[in-house]
């Protein structure tokens, strides 16, 4: 046996690697680095990928808004703007306080947010912010397009969606996914132009104002259907949710009952 | 003489010991993310820069990983390399990203990179284990890019994104097989492009597992 050496890191290293002691520090020391090297990777490309994000989302909201017939000259007209406007969903008007610059300082004060109650939860949430940034195109005075953004529970995580409704506050005119963790090849294809252009000119509401949006498992029959995609029930389930949720009075609702009296 | 070893280290995964080819590991992946060529190649190398740096940290600390947790250490390690590597194609690849979506996620659980750290970088110096996880991961490249070569230029007509052969719809005449660009058309590939490999190097071939059952002719 040689003698004990003083240096400790040396002496642990010395230590059989079977020994309770280097089993745990070695996995500790392991588990250590590891997440240092995790959290300072995520926090330093944080900004970087926030940015690409909202570049995304808009290149999508873009391709959304010319994708609807009749939309891209009017698009082209107002000089390839949207008027965004941040909205106070419980009033349905334009928000006092809140500019689309302090959304996010606003959204980030716990204050601002609502919890649901279980029964009026259709998208599975928990809780709703209080104020939404929606995008709005007019025509003239009228406004003929709302870009909604909406959020839902799906069955890999969180769906984020922006539905564009029609003048009317009642056709669906088109959808885009702005991002979902759904699993490749089944919820997955809810990212696929087919599926998302099968939601031009549903209706979301009947003639008395129910909603009755949903995303059919077998066969669309009607006129607020959507086909759902094979192997991804649950998907389209949250799709359903999220919608009914949006436009319902905890959504949306408001703010299109006071489009559709002519207050915007 | 050490020079040799090491080429032969490097080589020898690229053809004679192809992880994909030989092995079968790793080819979850190398069906999903090769329906162009420029997802096939992201995925290469990011699968190669896990494998090899991978490689070289377990190889550093071969010596003092306890046996009894040594697969989490390796997996431990292999994972955040992982989630690095994702992060950092976020950032400043994101159209790449969002096309591979969750299979770079996949590649901690990817056989290949857990096959060579528990085969190789366990036993070897941090720089014959890197030259072997390299070695490994330029074989895994360049099954995929010869899949998503095929895959993107029969499917699409279209290679690195770039129109190859004219499509008949503008007028050219070439008609997409849209079978390319589904799942099933990897398998396709992939059983021929082991076929193939195996009849130009028959030493690959495996011993049949099973013999055909002896069968006596039917009593008349």
């Amino acid at each position: 046996m040689a003698e004990t050496d003083r240096n400790p890191w040396r002496r642990f290293l010395a230590l059989p690697n079977e020994s309770r002691t280097k089993t745990i520090v070695v996995a500790f020391l392991v588990s250590a680095v590891c997440a240092a090297l995790v959290s300072s990777a995520t926090i330093i490309l944080r900004p970087i990928q926030t940015a690409n994000r909202a570049a995304e989302e808009q290149a999508r909201i873009e391709r959304l808004v010319v994708g609807i017939p009749g939309m891209a000259a009017l698009f082209e007209q107002s000089g390839g703007t949207l008027s965004t406007v941040v909205i106070d969903l419980d009033s349905g008007r334009a928000a006092q306080d809140v500019t689309p610059e302090t959304l996010d300082a606003a959204l980030a004060d716990p204050a601002n947010w609502t919890t649901l109650e279980r029964g009026e939860d259709e998208a599975g949430l928990g809780n709703r912010p209080d104020y939404a940034q929606v995008f709005l195109l007019r025509d003239g005075e009228e406004i003929s397009l709302a870009l909604l953004p909406m959020t839902g529970q799906g069955y890999g995580g969180r769906i984020d969606a922006i539905m564009a409704l029609k003048g009317d506050m009642n056709t669906v005119a088109g959808i885009t996914i702005t991002r979902h963790s759904e699993t490749p090849g089944l919820g997955g294809r809810i990212d696929e132009p087919g599926w998302q252009a099968s939601f031009a000119g549903t209706e979301v509401r009947d003639a008395n104002g129910e909603i009755r949006f949903n995303v059919a498992r077998v066969g669309s029959a009607s006129v607020h259907e959507v086909d759902g995609i094979t192997g991804a029930t649950r998907t389209g389930n949250g799709i359903t949710g999220m919608v009914r949720f949006w436009l319902g009075p905890q959504g949306y609702g408001p703010l299109i009952s006071a489009i559709r009296r002519g207050e915007f | 003489m050490a020079r040799t070893a090491f080429w032969s280290t490097l080589t020898d995964p690229l053809i004679r010991q192809n992880p994909v080819t030989l092995q079968i590991l790793g080819i979850c992946s190398a069906l999903a993310v090769t329906t162009t060529l420029g997802t096939a190649l992201t995925m290469s190398i990011s699968l190669t820069v896990v494998l090899t740096l991978s490689a070289g940290l377990i190889s550093l600390i071969r010596r003092h990983i306890p046996e009894t947790i040594r697969l989490i250490v390796q997996i431990v390690i292999v994972a955040s390399l992982v989630i690095v590597i994702d992060q950092v194609l976020q950032a400043y690849f994101a159209e790449i990203s969002r096309a591979l979506s969750v299979y770079v996620g996949l590649i901690t659980t990817n056989c290949l990179v857990l096959g060579r750290t528990e085969a190789y970088a366990r036993h070897h110096a941090p720089v014959p284990a890197m030259i072997d996880a390299f070695g490994n991961g330029l074989g895994y490249s360049l099954v995929l890019l010869v899949i998503g070569f095929v895959r993107e230029l029969f499917g699409k007509g279209e290679l690195f994104g770039a129109q190859v052969l004219p499509l008949a719809d503008a007028g050219g005449w070439f008609t997409p097989l849209s079978l390319m660009l589904l799942a099933p058309s990897a398998f396709f590939l992939l059983g021929i492009l082991v076929w193939a490999v195996r009849s130009v190097w028959s030493e690959q071939t495996e011993a049949p597992e099973q013999s055909p059952a002896f069968r006596p002719e039917p009593a008349e």
